[in-house]
This record gives structure tokens, sequence and C-alpha cells, in this order.
């Protein structure tokens, strides 16, 4: 008896019509991705179902990567056993047993071979008692049971499965188009990027980098948190943005309570300039309606005027402590709490306007030109890929590890 | 002058070179305080988050779930005394062995003599091992830890830490230890299948350095600190951590464990041989189990004999070998493990452990017996 395979049902996919086949090649490229490291592995896809054909690897491993992976509503592993009933008895009594928090279960068998010497209600007996004799306070329940135990006999060997664990949902990565997403390494932007991989989006991420006002250790904490959301999508491109400049003519140029909003303004119109580069159609953030001064309904309608490509807000409406289990699950929160001073924190004001007016941010911008700073800025960008499992780099070939 | 055989591995392991040369590069050159600022300090990190993802892949467990400690003895106290201290509301009954180490067993005796834990001494058989189904017994609705060790450090008998897992499962408020010292680099444990919570290992076991080691927690589990401070390690842990031990650590386990793929055949082998020839002499009985015993541990007394002068026999040979675990061999040299076993004073106060590494040789197990048995005639003699 070994695991043989695994089912996977598609979520919402499902509802595409026509689309359909795109959605299933897009779900199919990126769980071969996500499984690449198991080399004997197939997967196999129809219209309904896809298969992972595990030819021998560990289907636990195989079904924690799963779990990870946006368009799959659910999944279950069937494993597959020599036809004697005694192997089957064996089989389905592992089967249960690996499950933890079963209490109540039924068998369902399907004979696609008829020449079988017990027929499906002599099966369901015989495995039903079995299992009862074996395992301590389990019982049958045949309406509503914890678990139902698929026995599917066929010619050549005989299928057990039921198990049912959940997916992650959504829609497959890279099916919604592109998108770049602004990472500051604080705890919200990494779940705006999250949030909108769930929704098919390809994200590409833009930092805001401001040495020395800003240390390396800042910068590490963003690719940190790019290892993380890689997991997700496979890898992470990260454009790495030297800001210093902008900051320090801000500083000179604009009065100290509306420095805040042309921060958040050039950073935009920044990262709208890379957008274009990259040939992505909107822009993510981690805002979150009130939560500080630059997320007031007036910074957002002061900030939003630097561009007019849609900016995609998935927290806009979450309160602070949901959008802190979601980092809890992504496994960000921990480093997002990391204590260095980041692209937004180093020069915030004391008193940051939180009505701030189009107007006046405009003629005080008026009296200098941006537009070189941010090409410049565009040009200086350092860009990187980050995959899930980067090992970190050891110190300089000294051969530590 | 003969040459050095040494078969007391389980006591203390010798450094790798290369383990030694991590030690020395890190030590000169990243001996910045991982907690500084500064890029020395952030260098520092970045080695200490290596060592981390390298010791976690290699246990097949996340990084967050490593803690660094300073070894072996630190690990199991924090594990016993940091659940005790943090599940005291919950319940005040805890359970372990009557073999464990004297890092779990005094931890506990504590616990018990001074803030009023009661704590259940599940017995061994002759194989050195419990039951499962005594510890299902003993399960209480107060109890908060089950902590069992995974290879005995005397005898070398493996505790069913799969079977105590799936058993633990189904109690979840229930914490699981298991003192894995003896086993890492040596006999494979699948930490998440066998469900366990905390785990201590100890480098200097695995041709690592003394003063460091792991505790593994898994995510989710809490405990208190016992070293309270700066706040490192998740606050689990203060202290400025042991870079260069650490690294070294890292370091080590890869290699034992690499070490344990190409050599464990062989390492079998010499203990067979070591088994056989013992036993052969006149008087002698093995006390580790047959079955289910670590590779790298053979336990034999030889009754009538003080095992500490057959001890300094064999070290007028060059040969190292140990009476009793090292910890408690300064003491006196019974072997508690041997006598809750055999219940046989005589045999108990004359065990004799030999423990391997991956580079003992099939002729120093040959130098080995030979010794042995000159040492056993001589001795008899004088003795007498």
């Amino acid at each position: 008896m070994i695991y043989d395979h695994i089912l996977i049902r598609y979520g919402e996919i499902s509802t595409k019509g026509k689309n359909r086949k795109g959605f299933i090649d897009k779900l199919k490229s990126n769980i071969k991705r996500a499984l690449q490291e198991f080399k004997s592995i197939r997967v196999e896809a129809d219209r309904d179902r896809m298969y992972v054909l595990l030819n021998g690897e560990d289907h636990k491993a195989v079904a924690s990567k799963l779990t990870g992976i946006f368009g799959i509503q659910n999944f279950s592993p069937a494993m597959k056993t020599e036809r004697d009933i005694e192997a089957v008895k064996e089989s389905a009594l592992a089967y249960v047993s690996d499950l933890s928090g079963i209490s109540t279960f039924k068998i369902n068998t399907r004979r696609s071979d008829k020449n079988y010497p017990y027929n499906t209600d002599e099966v369901n007996h015989i495995l039903g008692g079995h299992i009862l004799q074996n395992i301590e306070g389990i019982s049958v329940n045949v309406k509503n049971p914890d678990l139902t135990l698929r026995v599917e006999i066929r010619k050549e060997a005989v299928y057990l499965s039921g198990e049912i664990i959940p997916g992650a949902g959504g829609l497959p990565v890279g099916n919604s188009g592109k998108a770049v997403l602004m990472l500051s390494g604080g705890i919200d932007s990494p779940v705006a990027g999250y949030l909108s991989m769930k929704r098919g989006l390809d994200l590409e991420c833009v930092h805001f980098h401001s040495p020395p006002f800003t240390s390396e250790r800042s910068k590490q904490k963003v690719l940190d948190l790019c290892r993380k959301l890689a997991a997700v999508s496979g890898r992470i491109t990260l454009h790495i943005v030297p800001f210093t400049d902008i900051q320090k003519l801000i500083q000179k140029q604009i009065p100290e309570n509306y420095t805040m909003t042309s921060t958040r303004r050039l950073m935009l119109r920044v990262a709208d300039r890379i957008r274009e580069n990259q040939k992505a159609l909107a822009i993510v953030t981690g805002e979150s309606l009130g939560q500080v001064a630059s997320q007031t309904l007036e910074s957002m309608f002061a900030i939003n005027e630097a561009t007019n490509t849609p900016v995609l807000r998935p927290l806009i409406t979450m309160d602070k402590i949901d959008i802190m289990k979601i980092a809890t699950e992504i496994d960000t929160l921990e480093i997002s709490n990391r204590p260095y001073e980041d692209c937004c924190t180093v020069f915030t004001p004391a008193n940051p306007k939180t009505k701030p007016k189009r107007e006046k941010v405009n003629f005080y911008e008026s009296f200098v030109d941006f537009n070189e700073l941010v090409e410049q800025a565009v040009n200086g960008v350092e860009t990187v890929t980050i995959y899930p499992e980067q090992k970190i780099e050891e110190g300089d070939g000294l051969d530590l590890f | 002058m003969y040459k050095l055989i040494y078969f007391d591995n389980s006591a203390t392991t010798k450094p790798y070179k290369e383990v030694l040369d991590s030690f020395m590069k890190v030590s000169e050159n990243f001996f910045g305080n991982p907690s500084s600022l500064h890029s020395l300090g952030a260098a520092s990190e970045k080695l200490l988050s290596k060592s981390r993802q390298q010791i976690a892949d290699l246990l097949q467990v996340k990084e967050s779930e490593v803690l660094f400690t300073s070894g072996g003895t630190e690990g199991n106290n924090l594990a016993v005394k940091g659940t005790a201290l943090i599940h005291a509301k919950r319940g005040k009954h805890m359970i372990t062995t009557a073999v464990e180490h004297p890092s779990v067993l005094e931890a506990f005796r504590q616990l018990s003599e001074e803030f009023d834990f009661d704590v259940t001494y599940l017995e061994v058989d002759s194989q050195g091992r419990i039951s499962a189904k005594d510890l299902l017994r003993s399960l209480r609705s107060d109890t908060i830890l089950v902590s069992v060790m995974h290879v005995n450090n005397e005898v070398g008998t493996l505790q069913p830490i799969q079977e105590i897992g799936n058993i633990l499962s189904k109690y979840p408020k229930v914490i699981f230890h298991v003192d894995y010292v003896q086993g890492a680099g040596k006999v494979p444990l699948d930490i998440k299948k066998c469900k366990i919570d905390l785990l201590t290992i100890s480098a200097h076991k695995f041709h690592g350095l003394k003063g460091s080691g792991v505790l593994y927690i898994r995510d989710g589990v809490h405990i208190s600190p016992l070293f309270s401070g700066g706040s490192q390690e998740w606050k689990f842990r203060s202290g400025t951590e042991n870079v260069a031990g650490i690294v070294a650590m890292a370091k080590a386990l890869r290699m034992t464990m690499e070490m344990r793929d190409r050599e464990i055949s062989k390492m079998i082998k010499v203990r067979n041989q070591l088994k056989e020839g013992l036993n052969k002499i006149e008087g002698t009985v093995i006390n580790s189990p047959e079955k289910d015993s670590a590779p790298h541990i053979l336990n034999f007394s030889i009754p009538g004999l003080k095992s500490e002068v057959f001890v300094h026999a064999l070290e007028e040979k060059n040969i190292f070998v140990s009476t009793t675990s090292a910890c408690s061999s300064k003491r006196k040299t019974i072997s508690s493990t041997v006598l809750a076993m055999f219940k046989d004073e005589a045999r108990a106060e004359s065990t004799v452990r030999i423990s391997l590494s991956y580079h003992n040789t099939a002729a120093e197990a040959e130098s080995v017996i030979a010794a042995a048995k000159e040492a056993i005639i001589k001795l008899r003699e004088v003795m007498r």
C-alpha cells in the first residue's frame, strides 16, 4: 500500500466558461513549479480535476506545498493497494489512523470490476468492522461522518481516498495580469501583496531605500519579506529605488507638515514609472482607511493625484488586528516587526497633515523640479529576483558552513 | 606508546578540524554582536540566520522553531522548567522515565521538591524501555508535560518516541519533550511525524564544540524563559548569541549527517564485532538490548569487578572508554539505567560503556577486545 496520487478540485476557476483552459494551464504550471523539488511526480489535468501522480514521492510533503497554491479549492490523497481483501483491510486501517481528529466515518465502495469476490456491501462491512475493531473511540455515522472513506475497486488495484484537505482558494497567480506592490517593510504591505496574489495578480515589488537614513538591515528585512511572498508565487522581482536625493530635496523644500504628503506623491510617481517599464497595469498598496495620517481620505485624494493608474488597496476596509492575523498566517509579522527605520518612518514629521489640500501641496512642489530626480531614481533602480528557498549568502566564501 | 583509541563518544566527541576552522574564522572576522545596529552586527546576524536555516533544513523543521542554547543541560532544563513555569496554573503533574539524563531528572526533582510538582517516573523493562501503555495509564487531567529521551545515554536503548507522540497527539494540552542529545547525527528521528513539541540537541556530541546546542520549539508551543535579558531568541533565551559556536554547530551537524550516510553500516559492523568479542570473554554480560538499540553505544558489565579499575586498566593501553555516563561517573560508579533494567547491584556497579563515532575502525575494536581480555584476567587475579 502506497499513496498513489493526489486529486485536486478547482475552486472558482470552474465557473469561468471559455477562459477555463487558460486558468487550468496557469494552475498546472504553478503547481508544477511549486513541486519541482519532487523529481518523480507528474501532473495531469482535465476539465474538472487535476491529478498529481506521486510515483513514490512523500504525499505529506507534496500536500504541504499544495495547501499554499491559489486556485485550489481542496484536494485528497489517494492510496493504492493490492486487491487482496487482507491488504485492503490493512490499507484502510492505515489510511484512517494516519488522520487526526476523525471520530466518525463511513465507507463508500464502488466496484468498476464486477468480478471482485465481494460485493460493495460486503466490502463496506468488512472494512468498517476492521476499522472499528482497531481504532479506539471511533464509530460509524452514515449521515454526517467526519470521514467518508471512498474505496474504488478496479481491475489493476484498489484505491482508497476520502481525506479532504482545504486548499488556499482564490485564483492561480498570474491569471489576472501584473501589478507593482509598494513594499515598505511594515506589516501591511506584504499582506496586501499576498491578498492580491490570491486574486491571481502577478506582482513585482518596489522598495524605497534611503541610505544612510535607512540601513542595510531594513533592506534585508524587505528581502526576507519577498522570500515569504515568493513562497506563494515561485519567485518575486524586487526593485530597490535609491530615494535619498528625493527625500533630501523634500526636507529642504516642503513645509514640515506637508513633507509626508509630498513623499508619498513622489513614491507613487516613481512606482508608476517602474510599473510602466515593467508593463504592469496597476499599483498595489497596503493602505487601510484612517490608519495613519497618510491614509485618511483627504490624504489619499491629495496623494493619488500623482497618477491615474489604478491603485489597488486590498486592505482598505480591514482592521489592523485582522491584517496582523493574516501576517501571522503568512509568516511575515515577525519580519515586519524588526525595529529598523524604513522609508516611511525615518522622516515622519511630528505633526503631519491629516487633511492636506491638493492646491497647497501642488503649490509647495511648484518651486522645484522633481522630474529629473524621479528619472534618476528610476534609472538607479537595483533589481533582484528572489526565490522562496533562497539560501542566505555566507560570509565571503570562507567555507564556514 | 600506544596509539590513542577513543571510544567515549557519548561523553563527548572530538571536534572536526573543519569545525574548529569555522569557529576560528568567525571569532576572528565576525566578532560583532548580532544585536548591534551597524554592519558588523548585521554580518554576525546573517551568519546566525544562515546557521538557523541550515540546522532547520537538516532537522526538517522550520527556522522559527530552532532556538540556540548553550547545550544539552540548558536545553533540557529550559524545556522542563520552562513548561512547568508557564503551565503551572493548568496543572502540576509531569511524566518522565526513570532512566533520563541527570539534566532532566534533576530538573524534575527540583520542581517536585521545591515547587510542589507531582512527577511520575515510568519504570523500564529489562531492555531499558518504557511501555507506551504505562504512559497512557499515567496521564491525568492535570498532566502538562511528558519528557522521554530518544537514545538512552548509558545503554543505547531507543524509546518508542513515535508511539508516544501518537498517543499524546490526542492530548493537545500535554507538551511532549524529547532529549535527542545522544541520537542527533546517529539515529534519525522524524520530529514532525513523531509530533514532538520540544527537543534538545547538543553540538559537542556530534563533533561540534562545547557550549552550543539547540532546543526545537514547535511553532505554537510556549515556554517561559529561564534567562531574562536582552530578548534574544524571541525572548525565549536572552544572552548574546555564541555566533562562532553556532556556525561551528551548523557545520558539524551537516558533516555528521553526511558521514552517517556513508559510514553507518561500518559503525554497526564495528559495534557488532565489539559485542561478539566482549561477550566471549568469560564473566562479561552485555547490557545493551539486542533490538531497537543505538548503533554507537555498547554497554556491558563484568560482575564482581569495579568498572573504574577496568577503565584505568584500558587507559594504560591508551584506550578510552567509560564506566557510566560521564555526568554521573564522577559521583559514584553505579549505572542507574542498568540498575533499573536488571535490579542487580553487582551488574550495575560494574558497567562499562563503549561509545563509537564514525571514525572508529575494526582494528581499534580488535585492540579493545584484546586489551579487555587481558585486563579482566589480570584484575581477576588481583581482586580475588
